[in-house]
């Protein structure tokens, strides 16, 4: 593999640089456009805080709708982030340079994004503080540990404080290209965040190594968090549908396969925009693309796993949940929908080298099984609640209102203007990693043909 | 006299690491020179000495405090508010575990980070003698050297190939 000419450290830092020092002409009204999705929704949940959650359609039995669902995309969203960057720094893959900070920093945002969606659906924001963080020592009140509803903040915050030093740690260099590169007040911003930054053997030295120490410490936390949400169903004993073992991996391979593909739209969409074909190349889709494919087929094993043990055991309430899930309409039409969208389109796709070269198709592939993710999310959750039990009052199936989808799709928006931002601040790709791929990258004959000869440090 | 640094500019990683072969060859200790890049170049590239460090104790002294704290703060909070739920002991293990591990994580990484920034000693609070054409592609020599060197210093990086060679002001 490994296309694309070696480039000079002015090219990479005049193109690389170019989200920073050049303001493209549609960027501020991109801004002004997802900052208005997200300010109706600001108005939303000020109403919303204001009048109660009634003005949602959440109501017993189904207490968890779109929000809890928005919650577990997000995060399942953040986690291909920092596994995209972790594994492929320790497994020395020469493709990831250009992929890395991107799906860090969406890492980051998704999962502040997440954060918000518990949040929000308490309906009383400010008491969050007494459920996750009640050391309150004035009236003696103290979490209750042995709910998952506790272990998932404390896993959360472990790991958006990992990612963001990840990121942090690796863009000293490049805040001191850009210290190099700016002047004013840019400039003393820069220089700040550069600490000092000279680039001499040590320092270089520790660099690289922490990649690959802090790469192996986030991975078990990143398979602890979406474990952790998994068991916010997986401990619930009073909905039989989640009560299952195997939701962790099921849960973290999902995760896996929106949020990889969720990376795959990101980079097209950058290569695009700020014109980095010769960084974000075919190849690197491509590669995507195929790790895509084995991904989306260990989630399909998981998906059918957790479907035929749950139907295997003959029990009334689940039999009820999957007859909803499968064959109730329109719930059956969704799951259809959801499965077809997560795994046969996208993968048949994948399947092919053309497809996944193109990047119109990609992005298409990418955004269905995003779509498929989120839908995937919602029949668990919705489902399982709406389920007819014995000692419920009501029986009640749940569609959304209309404050509970502006404030979903305003997540959408607040991630996308968050890495817009972001690109304004901070190159989205690494410019010291693309170097030393280019320092790295050279050329040896082997008969006829001229291949790659990549030099790997141990 | 005073030792003062000393910067060589070079096109050519080559050149750089002549030049680092000329100021060991003049006696120059190798503690006294430094290679500036933008990037990481090989370790032994320019045949600059060995970088030693202790980054791997960090995370082991981080995951111990965290291990310590997580277990403190689980045990101390059931003890703190005694309910019995479903006949279950107060202290209950199993639930204890999941806060202990993402307590030991945290502290495993956050002395990680600090590990790396004490052993790359930043932050710096003065960047000292510098170019910023470093982070274009050319290689800085940094010699700190005696006064009365610096004229020595400077001819061998020159006949090394250096397109410039600076002082402090």
């Amino acid at each position: 593999m490994q296309e694309g000419r070696i480039l000079t450290a002015t090219e990479v830092n005049r193109d690389l640089l170019r989200s920073i020092l050049d303001t493209p002409r549609w960027f501020w009204p991109v801004v002004m456009a997802l900052g208005l999705v997200v300010l109706a929704a600001a108005i939303v949940i000020g109403v919303m805080i204001n009048r109660g959650l009634g003005i949602t359609n959440l109501n017993r039995p189904v207490v968890w709708g779109f929000f809890i669902t928005n919650f577990v995309f997000w995060i399942g969203i953040s986690h291909a982030g920092v596994m995209l960057s972790a594994i492929l720094r320790l497994a020395k893959a020469e493709w990831r340079r250009p992929a890395t900070r991107a799906a860090e920093v969406l890492t980051i945002f998704s999962l502040m994004t997440a954060m918000t969606m518990p949040i929000i659906h308490t309906g009383r924001p400010w008491r969050i503080m007494y459920w996750a963080f009640p050391y309150d020592f004035a009236r003696g009140i103290w979490p209750n540990i042995r709910t998952p509803l506790i272990w998932d903040p404390s896993a959360i915050l472990t790991y958006l404080t990992s990612s963001s030093l990840f990121v942090l740690i690796a863009l000293i260099p490049d805040f001191a290209v850009l210290r190099d590169r700016t002047t004013g007040i840019s400039h003393q911003v820069y220089s700040m965040l550069s600490l000092g930054w000279q680039g001499n053997p040590r320092q270089w030295k520790l660099q690289i190594i922490s990649g690959v120490l802090l790469s192996a410490l986030i991975l078990p936390v990143f398979v602890s968090v979406h474990s952790i949400v998994s068991w916010d169903f997986g401990m619930a004993m009073a909905v039989k549908s989640w009560h299952s073992t195997i939701f962790a991996p099921y849960f973290v391979v999902g995760a896996v396969h929106s949020g990889v593909s969720a990376v795959a739209f990101v980079l097209i969409l950058l290569r695009k925009a700020y014109g980095w074909q010769a960084y974000i190349r075919h190849e690197h889709i491509d590669a995507l693309g195929r790790l895509l494919v084995v991904v989306a087929t260990g989630w399909f094993y998981f998906f059918s796993m957790e479907v035929i043990f749950g139907i295997y055991g003959r029990e009334a309430d689940e039999i009820a949940v999957r007859t909803l899930q499968f064959i109730q309409w329109p719930v059956s039409a969704w799951t259809m929908v959801f499965v077809i969208t997560t795994y046969f389109i996208p993968v048949s796709i994948w399947l092919s080298r053309y497809c996944r070269r193109n990047l119109w198709i990609m992005s298409f592939a990418c955004i269905s099984v995003n779509i498929g993710m989120w839908l995937e999310r919602f029949l668990i959750i919705v489902p399982g609640l709406a389920n007819r039990q014995v000692f419920t009052f009501s029986w009640n199936m749940y569609s959304p209102s209309i404050p509970e989808i502006i404030i979903i799709s305003a997540t959408f928006a607040l991630v996308a203007m968050f890495m817009l931002l972001f690109s304004r601040a901070i190159p989205l790709v690494p410019l010291y990693d693309i170097k030393e791929g280019d320092i790295l990258k050279t050329e040896i004959q082997i008969g006829r043909r001229a291949v790659p000869a990549v030099y790997r440090e141990d | 006299m005073a030792r003062r640094p000393i910067l060589g500019l070079f096109r050519d990683a080559n050149a750089a690491a002549d030049a680092g072969d000329a100021l060991k060859g003049a006696g120059i200790s190798e503690n006294d020179y430094d290679f500036l890049t933008d990037s990481p170049y090989p370790e032994g590239a320019f045949g600059e000495r060995e970088e030693k460090h202790r980054i791997y104790v960090f995370p082991f002294i981080g995951a111990l405090l965290g291990l310590t704290s997580g277990i403190l703060l689980t045990s101390m909070t059931q003890f703190a508010y005694p309910l019995v739920t479903g006949g279950k002991p107060i202290l209950s293990l199993p639930p204890m575990a999941v806060v202990t591990y993402e307590g030991t994580m945290l502290g495993a990484i956050l002395f990680t980070v600090l590990g790396i920034m004490f052993e790359s000693r930043l932050p710096k609070p003065k960047l000292g003698l510098y170019d910023t054409r470093i982070t274009e592609g050319f290689i800085g020599v940094l010699v700190n050297a005696e006064e009365d060197q610096h004229n020595q210093v400077q001819e061998l990086m020159t006949q090394a190939g250096a397109v410039e060679v600076k002082r402090e002001n």
